[in-house]
C-alpha cells in the first residue's frame, strides 16, 4: 500500500500489572484499518489481557488507548458509547447468553439501534446466523445444544451484529478439527475482506497465522517483541520468534499454505 | 454518522429510478426500510449507487429484498454505479439469504395435544421419582461400603461439612426458633387469658415446639439453607465437568460427594433440632415471664411436671429422616444439572421447594402414626 495506512487501534506505552507480576510494560501496538492482525505469544505473556485492556475489560495502570480516534483513558463513558456499537468481540467459547436461542443472542446488539422494528431484526440476525455457516435451524437453539463450533460461529454472528469496523477474536480456532478450524479460518478471512473488517485476532495456531494473518505482533518481554508480515518474522533473530516460526509445526503451516 | 442517507425515487415510462448516496448502515434501515417498501413493483427498477459511500450488510439486506420483490413481480433489478467493494458485499449478501426451513413437526395439537402433554407430565414424574430412589439407594450402597471400609472413608469431607451446614446455620436457627417461642408464648397467652387457664401456657409453648414446630422449621431453614448449596456445588461439578472426570478416575460421585453431605446433615439436623428446642423454650419462657408473669421458676415446675419427656424423643427421631430427605433432594437435583447455567438455577430452586415440600409431608405421615401408636 502506498497511501498513509489509517491506524484504527493505537497503544502506547500501556503497563498491565497484576500483584507484582507485570505482565505488560511499556507495550506500543498500532493496528492499520482493513486488516487482520494475528497476535501470538507464549503462554502467560499476556496475549488475552491485552485484548481486554483494549475493549475496556481491564484497567491499565498507566498508557494510553486510541481506539478509532476516540482516547478510552481520558474520554470516559462518552468515548466509550461512541466505540461500542463499531467493535465487536468473539470470546473463547463464544460466550453466548445461555438463556437466549442463538437468534436472540445476535439480536441483542441490534436493539440498540433505534426503531428498528422486530421483524427486520430477526431478518437481520437469520442473515448474519447464515453468513458465518450456521444452518437456518442453528437460529431456535439454545447455546447448550450445539457443538463447539457451532458456537464459536454464533459468537461471530453477534460479534458482527452492528457491522463493527473492528472485530476482536480470542482463540477463534481453538478446540476445532482441523477441518472445522480451516474453514473457520476462510470465513474469517472472506468476511473480513467483503465486509472491510479490522480484525484482531488471539490465536495460537499457526495455520491461522500462515492461512488469514496480514500482519503478526509477538508478544514477548512484557511488549509486543515485533510486528510484521509472517515472511518478516521468519528473518527476525529472537531466540523465541524463531523457534516460533522454525518449528516443525510452522514448516507443515507453511508447506500447507504453498500446497492450496 | 457524518453522512446522512439521501434516497430518492424519480419514476419514468418503464423503470423507477432509485438513487442512493451518501451512507447506508444498520442506523438507516428504521427510516429507509418503509421508503423502499413503497416502491411500487410495477415496472424494472434501476438502481443507482455511483454517490453511495458506505453500506453495510443491513443495508444490502434491504436493497436484496427489494431486488426480490421487484423480481417477484416479474421485473428486473439493475444496478449501476456500485463500486466495487460494494457490489462484492452486495453479491455477498445475496449468496447468505438464509432459506427458511420447513417448520418442525410440533406433534398433536388441540385437545390430543393437551392430553399428549399430560401424559408426558406424569411419565416425567415417575421417572423423576425413579431418579430420586435411585439416588437415595446409591447413597445408602455407598454409605454401607464405607462402614465396610473405614479407610476409605473422607473424614476431613466430613467434617467440613458438619461445619457448614451445622455450626453455621446455629445463630440463624437460635434466632428463629426464638422468636417462634416468643409468638407462640403471645399468641397463647391472649387467648388462654380468656379462660383464666394462662398457666397452661408452658404446655402449649413445650408441646408445640418440642413436637413439631422445632425440628419443622429447622428442617424447612436447612432445606432452604442446605439444598441449595449441595444442588449448587454438585451442579456447577456437573457443568464443568468434574464429575466426568472423577469416574474416569475411579472415584465414585456418590461416594465422594453424596455420603459425606448427607451423613453430615444426618449427624448435625439433630443437633440443630435440639438448639431449636431449647430457644423455643427460653423466647416462650422470656414472654411469659413478661406478659403473664410467670416467674421462670414456676415455668420450670410446669415444663417438667406437664410435659412428658417422650414429646422430645417424637421430635428428634424425626430428624435423621427430614435430613434423608433434604440431603439426597439437594444431591439428586445437583446431579441433573445440564450443560448450561439457566439449568444449574433451575435446579437450584427445585431442590429448595421439592425438599421443603418432601419434608412437610413426612412430618404429616409421622403425625399420623404417632397418633395411631398413641404417642
Amino acid at each position: 500500500m502506498t497511501e498513509e495506512r489509517d491506524v484504527v487501534i493505537r497503544l502506547r506505552g500501556i503497563h498491565n500489572q497484576f500483584g507484582r507480576q507485570v505482565v505488560h510494560h511499556d507495550l506500543d501496538l498500532d493496528v492499520y484499518r482493513g486488516e487482520i492482525l494475528g497476535v501470538v505469544g507464549g503462554s502467560g505473556t499476556g496475549k488475552s489481557v491485552l485484548l481486554k485492556t483494549i475493549v475496556g475489560l481491564q484497567t491499565p495502570q498507566a498508557g494510553e488507548i486510541e481506539v478509532l480516534g476516540y482516547d478510552l483513558r481520558r474520554g470516559g463513558e462518552e468515548a466509550r458509547d461512541k466505540v461500542d456499537d463499531r467493535w465487536g468481540v468473539m470470546f473463547q467459547d463464544g460466550a453466548l447468553f445461555s438463556s437466549l436461542t442463538v437468534r436472540e443472542n445476535v439480536e441483542v446488539p441490534l436493539k440498540h439501534v433505534p426503531d428498528l422494528d422486530p421483524g427486520t431484526r430477526a431478518a437481520l440476525a437469520d442473515l448474519k446466523i447464515s453468513m458465518v455457516g450456521l444452518s437456518w435451524s442453528a437460529g431456535d437453539k439454545y447455546p447448550s445444544e450445539l457443538s463447539g463450533g457451532m458456537r464459536k460461529r454464533a459468537g461471530l454472528a453477534r460479534a458482527l451484529a452492528l457491522d463493527p469496523d473492528i472485530v476482536f477474536l480470542d482463540e477463534p480456532t481453538a478446540g476445532l478439527d482441523p477441518i472445522g478450524a480451516a474453514a473457520f479460518d476462510q470465513l474469517i478471512h472472506g468476511l473480513s475482506r467483503s465486509l472491510g473488517l479490522t480484525v484482531f485476532l488471539v490465536t495460537h495456531d499457526l495455520d491461522t497465522l500462515y492461512a488469514v494473518c496480514d500482519r503478526v505482533a509477538v508478544l514477548a518481554e512484557q511488549r509486543v517483541l515485533v510486528s510484521g508480515t509472517i515472511e518478516e518474522m521468519g528473518r527476525v533473530d529472537h531466540p523465541w520468534v524463531h523457534d516460533y516460526f522454525h518449528g516443525p509445526r510452522a514448516r507443515a503451516a507453511l508447506t500447507a499454505k504453498g500446497e492450496t | 454518522m457524518n453522512d446522512a442517507l439521501s434516497l430518492t425515487v424519480e419514476t419514468a415510462a418503464d423503470h423507477h429510478l432509485v438513487r442512493l448516496s451518501g451512507v447506508f448502515t444498520v442506523h438507516d434501515l428504521p427510516g429507509a426500510e418503509p421508503r423502499l417498501a413503497a416502491i411500487a413493483a410495477d415496472r424494472a427498477v434501476l438502481l443507482d449507487l455511483a454517490a453511495l459511500e458506505r453500506l453495510d450488510t443491513a443495508g444490502a439486506w434491504a436493497l436484496d429484498r427489494l431486488e426480490a420483490r421487484i423480481a417477484e413481480a416479474g421485473f428486473t433489478l439493475e444496478t449501476q454505479g456500485a463500486a466495487p467493494h460494494l457490489s462484492a458485499l452486495m453479491r455477498r449478501v445475496d449468496a447468505a439469504i438464509p432459506t427458511p426451513d420447513l417448520p418442525e413437526d410440533t406433534g398433536p395439537k388441540g385437545l390430543t395435544g393437551r392430553l399428549d402433554a399430560i401424559g408426558r407430565r406424569v411419565v416425567d414424574m415417575g421417572k423423576h421419582g425413579g431418579v430420586f430412589l435411585n439416588a437415595f439407594g446409591m447413597f445408602l450402597y455407598r454409605l454401607g461400603q464405607s462402614l465396610r471400609h473405614p479407610s476409605r472413608f473422607h473424614l476431613t469431607a466430613l467434617v467440613a461439612h458438619c461445619e457448614d451446614v451445622g455450626w453455621r446455620a446455629v445463630p440463624i436457627v437460635s434466632l428463629l426458633s426464638f422468636l417462634i417461642g416468643v409468638v407462640l408464648a403471645f399468641q397463647g397467652a391472649t387467648q388462654l387469658r380468656q379462660f383464666g387457664a394462662e398457666v397452661f401456657v408452658v404446655d402449649l409453648i413445650a408441646i408445640s415446639i418440642l413436637r413439631e414446630l422445632g425440628i419443622l422449621l429447622t428442617s424447612i431453614i436447612v432445606a432452604g439453607r442446605t439444598a441449595s448449596a449441595f444442588t449448587a456445588a454438585i451442579g456447577s461439578m456437573k457443568m464443568r465437568e468434574e464429575i466426568d472426570a472423577m469416574q474416569t478416575l475411579g472415584i465414585d460421585p456418590a461416594h465422594a460427594l453424596f455420603v459425606p453431605r448427607i451423613l453430615a446433615l444426618i449427624l448435625m439436623l439433630p443437633i440443630l433440632g435440639l438448639v431449636a428446642n431449647v430457644m423455643g423454650l427460653l423466647g416462650g419462657g422470656i414472654m411469659s415471664y413478661l406478659v403473664l408473669d410467670i416467674s421462670p421458676g414456676i415455668f420450670l415446675v410446669r415444663l417438667i411436671e406437664g410435659t412428658d419427656v417422650s414429646n422430645v424423643f417424637v421430635g428428634l427421631i424425626k430428624a435423621p429422616v427430614f435430613a434423608v430427605i433434604i440431603g439426597v433432594v439437594g444431591c439428586n437435583a445437583g446431579m441433573q444439572v445440564g450443560s448450561n447455567a439457566e439449568s444449574l438455577g433451575r435446579q437450584t430452586s427445585n431442590a429448595v421447594v421439592q425438599a421443603i415440600f418432601a419434608v412437610i409431608v413426612a412430618d404429616a405421615i409421622f403425625s399420623v402414626f404417632f397418633a395411631e401408636i398413641g404417642l
